[in-house]
């Protein structure tokens, strides 16, 4: 229990810090022409710090310092996708900042943002979960704020304001969580907080729950999420729609599980309100977008709410764990696909011009249709399987009613992929369309084209793979 | 692994027309007929060996059974395998697959991904009336909304976007409550598991009968869709219309089907109590879709449109029969018995003969650019091959002694009789109706004063080709058979659908 553990567990972290302080002092004595060696650096650890994360992932539960970083199921699970992801990251990355002055910079705050998020995941102490939340946050600041456009100022105006603000409230509620009890580790609170005054319990929960709902992206602390992911490039887009939310949800899914499991206060009925907010609106909100990557960013505020569906029930069934980590993968896969596919196209923002630009293209498209559809949740990919887990997970959770309004929505979704996916489907072969276009709104790069067909190849292999890949890591 | 190659020979194949960049169009064709040949002979020869000696225990035993395990955690698996009740539906799938890359061989617009979306497709078709798991199912049966979709909103006519999306969005949903419907199944089993088998033995929620209904309701909704019954039918009409002909025969033929499958193969077995308890509901619906389809249908000024709305009322038959099977204290298991076998003739029949009504609709489709009954007249003259055709398979539709379609809907109504005599009666008028709107149909585009539209592209009021002849000629000779030597089809389907039918209420 206590002790300081192995330090050496974090290696895949601290693989991951190596990468962004090393990558930083590459970048800063290598010529700006060739500061894609930064870029291998940053992959090649990424890749190698999920690698060890896979293997430590059979390996037995651990605690490090004390308790307040945990190593198990959920971290090794978002170790393994947010490395990968940031991998793919950086590769979306060089293709658009290639040569562009503040190039190195991308990928460092990268990689320290994906630090955050798995601090996120792995922490077992609230104030652990502050520092988390901050490391995860600042770097997505710069991130954005690398846009210096009117979009772009604004967008990272917006987020900064509402993260600050956010984050104050969520040092509120782990202020009055720590009041109330006098220890912030997770174990001590989940034993304590049940004999606590609800308000001071209401308080604590609902300032973190506050502060992970805006990391996700969740309602009703979405605003940021449209206009951050329209303010920026497609590639850092993809990122921050995807590798911060997977941290955030797996903090959540551990407090719902632990400390939060048996207080006086139906917090699983708060979560699943979020829930079917999120994916409601997220949804109706989708419906009018022109914009490719307005469209997305509504879409992931809607696939937060699935997710939010087996947070929910996580301490009620043993069905949530397994769909935790089958959903945080396969969505992972697809949003970066989908992502990816916009940023092939970097000069079209409205779904016309895409379609003009890169619809042409029969294999792009059929990747896209793949990742698109991957998002509805069609078998065989693997958000089908995750979706699947999820609906099953909430049902035996007591919470069927949610099962109901995510079917709903799920129908819903389907309206605003169909409006990417037909305008896209009925450029191929028109082969005159497609070469006049092709001179219009800007070419079609060669390196997230590739992401897209790994994205659709990953999402259809993970779905077959499903049952491997749950039994490999639950066991 | 033989069904499994059955199952998956098309998509390899459609991958491989996808992903050779040199092919030529014309060879990428012949491909595909080639392949819808070997998937005929290949179900010909399972038809063979089965019908040697066909299973007699209903849900629990199959042949060419296979099966891996998928989701391990939640027990879904590949599990496939064929009875007597699928392989007449599989035989029919790949039949229509095969006349429909003949049909298909004078496609101009993108041939090669035509070629493998329809390959695709019938992957998807067969295996969903091969799986034997609730989730491998539903895979296959989302598969072919995809398939479909893409088929009639890339190769369709008229608003085809528009349709394709309406087809897409209305049966999405029935999907999504089939889904809620499983898990509802998954979750109340003793062993929680995904497998058809499994729950067929041991049905699940037997000791609750709300929950039950529920469960069935979600299934019932979802199936309901797909079939599709009133007052769930109004995407049909619209789908079938723009879509290619070959897209509606597919669709009619062997989409139809997947939703009243779904009642026989999984409503049924698994909830046997639920469906008895509420047999009568779907009596009423199947005899309202019935007379609702044939009123509709008669009221039509397009032709392509009302033969899909006769679709609605021969599903409409099919369910009578399932609903008059389920009423156990009604009537003995042996009536039930010819009404389960009837629905199943009904649903290869009507593959076969609305297949070849949608293809002969494609004909016109094809010389005018039109179906409207006042812009075509006295075809009998100068077209007498489609008259012909167009004729037997109107009288099949109808139920004319000697076609397959007088075995099903007899069978239906002598079977339903002593569980339910009124329902019969009234669907019975039905019969009278579509009569009547066929016959008033042939009147129309067959005789009187030659009448056809000129449109500019129009190459002319020729007769039917040599290639239409090969795809519209194979489903009316199969009709003949059936009709004329029924024993054939029904030695395959009586053990199991009388099996099932002593299942509900035993």
């Amino acid at each position: 229990m206590s002790g300081m553990g192995n330090p050496l567990e974090l290696l895949p972290e601290m693989l991951l810090l190596t990468g962004a302080v090393g990558g930083l002092l590459l970048g800063m004595w290598t010529p700006q022409r060739r500061q894609g060696r930064v870029a291998v650096v940053a992959v090649l650890l990424c890749l190698a710090s999920a690698a060890l994360s896979a293997a430590a992932l059979a390996g037995p539960d651990v605690e490090v310092f004390h308790g307040t970083w945990l190593v198990d199921t959920i971290t090794g699970v978002v170790r393994v996708v947010v490395a990968l992801g940031a991998a793919v990251a950086v590769l979306l990355c060089r293709s658009s900042l290639k040569g562009r002055p503040r190039e190195t910079e991308a990928y460092v705050l990268v990689l320290l943002a994906a630090i955050g998020s798995i601090t996120l995941a792995a922490s077992g102490d609230v104030l652990v979960l502050m520092a988390a939340y901050l490391l995860a946050s600042i770097p997505l600041y710069a991130l954005v704020g690398m846009q210096k456009d009117s979009r772009g100022v604004e967008a990272t105006l917006k987020y900064f304001l509402m993260g600050a603000f956010v984050g104050i409230v969520m040092l509120l509620g782990i202020t009055a969580l720590v009041l109330g009890v006098g220890r912030s580790r997770y174990d001590v609170l989940a034993a304590v907080l049940p004999d606590q005054p609800t308000p001071i319990v209401a308080v604590g929960v609902l300032g973190v729950l506050a502060g992970l709902a805006f990391k996700a992206g969740a309602v009703p602390l979405h605003f940021w999420v449209p206009d951050v992911t329209a303010g920026t490039t497609p590639a850092i887009a993809a990122f921050i729609t995807t590798i911060p939310k997977i941290g955030a949800l797996a903090a959540v899914f551990r407090l719902m599980d632990g400390p939060f499991a048996d207080v006086p206060l139906d917090v699983p009925l708060v979560v699943a309100v979020i829930a079917t907010a999120s994916m409601t609106l997220g949804n109706l909100a989708a419906f009018a977008q022109d914009e490719v990557l307005r469209l997305l960013a509504y879409s992931t505020i809607s696939q937060v709410g699935y997710v939010l569906m087996v947070v929910a029930v996580a301490d009620r069934t043993d069905l949530a764990l397994p769909a935790l980590a089958i959903y945080l993968a396969a969505y992972t896969v697809a949003n970066i696909g989908a992502f990816a596919a916009a940023a092939a196209a970097p000069e079209a923002r409205t779904i016309a011009e895409w379609s003009a630009a890169a619809g042409h293209r029969r294999w792009l498209v059929l990747s896209l249709v793949i990742c698109l559809l991957g998002l509805v949740g069609t078998p065989p990919t693997a958000v089908f399987v995750g979706k699947l887990a999820a609906f099953l997970a909430a049902a035996d959770g007591g919470l069927a009613w949610l099962v109901v309004v995510a079917a709903v929505n799920t129908v819903a979704s389907l309206f605003y992929y169909l409006r990417w996916i037909v305008p896209a489907f009925g450029g191929v072969g028109g082969g005159a369309a497609g070469s006049a276009a092709s001179g219009g709104p800007g070419a079609v790069l060669r390196l997230p084209v590739v992401v897209v067909h790994g994205a659709a190849a990953g999402s259809i292999v993970l779905g077959v793979a499903a049952g491997w890949y749950v039994a490999g890591i639950v066991g | 692994m033989y069904l499994t190659v059955v199952i998956m020979l098309p998509l390899l194949v459609a991958v491989l027309l996808l992903a050779l960049p040199r092919l030529p169009e014309r060879a990428a064709m012949g491909i595909w007929v080639a392949t819808t040949a070997a998937e005929v002979a290949l179900v010909g020869w399972m038809w063979w060996r089965f019908a040697a000696e066909p299973s007699g225990s209903y849900g629990t035993e199959f042949g060419y059974e296979a099966k891996v395990s998928w989701i391990p955690t939640v027990e879904a698996g590949y599990h496939v395998g064929v009875d007597g009740i699928s392989l007449p539906l599989l035989a029919m799938t790949a039949v229509l697959f095969l006349v429909c890359a003949v049909w298909s061989l004078a496609e101009r617009r993108r041939p090669r991904t035509y070629a493998a979306l329809f390959l695709f497709l019938q992957t998807a078709c067969m295996g969903a009336f091969a799986a034997l798991d609730l989730i491998l199912f539903f895979v296959f049966f989302d598969l072919t909304l995809v398939g479909m979709y893409f088929v009639i909103a890339g190769w369709g006519h008229g608003d085809r976007r528009r349709s394709a999306l309406k087809f897409f969005i209305y049966t999405f949903v029935g999907s999504l409550a089939l889904l809620v419907g499983f898990i509802g199944l998954f979750l109340g089993g003793d062993e929680r598991t995904f497998d058809m088998v499994s729950l067929t033995a041991e049905p699940p929620l037997r000791d609750s009968p709300v929950a039950a209904g529920l469960v069935l309701l979600a299934i019932g909704l979802g199936l309901a869709i797909k079939t599709p019954t009133f007052p769930f039918h109004t995407w049909l009409p619209d789908a079938h219309t723009d879509a290619p002909a070959p897209g509606s025969a597919i669709l009619a033929g062997v989409l139809l089907k997947l939703g009243t499958y779904g009642f026989v193969r999984i409503a049924m077995p698994m909830l046997p109590d639920a469906w008895q308890r509420w047999a009568a509901v779907v009596v009423v619906v199947g005899v309202v879709s019935a007379i609702w389809g044939a009123l509709v249908a008669f009221a039509q000024q397009d032709a392509k449109r009302m033969v899909a709305y006769t679709s609605v009322n021969h599903m409409g038959y099919v369910l009578l029969a399932l609903g008059a099977a389920g009423l156990a204290g009604q009537a003995d298991a042996e009536a039930r018995g010819v009404a389960t076998v009837g629905a199943v003739v009904q649903m290869v029949s009507h593959g076969l003969l609305t297949g070849a009504l949608f293809l002969l609709m494609g004909v016109l489709w094809a010389r005018g650019g039109t179906y409207a009954f006042g812009r075509w007249g006295g075809l009998a003259g100068p077209a007498p091959v489609f008259a012909a055709c167009f004729g037997v398979a109107a009288f099949g539709s109808l139920g004319l002694p000697g076609l397959s379609g007088f075995i099903g809907e007899f069978q239906i109504f002598a079977g339903s009789l002593q569980a339910a005599p009124v329902a019969v009666v009234i669907a019975a008028t039905g019969i009278v109706i579509t009569a009547g709107l066929f016959l008033t149909a042939i009147r129309r585009l067959l005789t009187g004063d030659t009448v056809a539209p000129t449109p500019a592209k129009s190459w002319g009021l020729n007769d039917m080709g040599a290639r239409e002849v090969a795809a519209v000629a194979p489903l009316l000779a199969l009709s003949l058979l059936i009709g004329v030597a029924p024993r054939v089809l029904l030695d395959v389907i009586e053990p199991a659908a009388t099996t099932l039918a002593a299942l509900i209420g035993g």
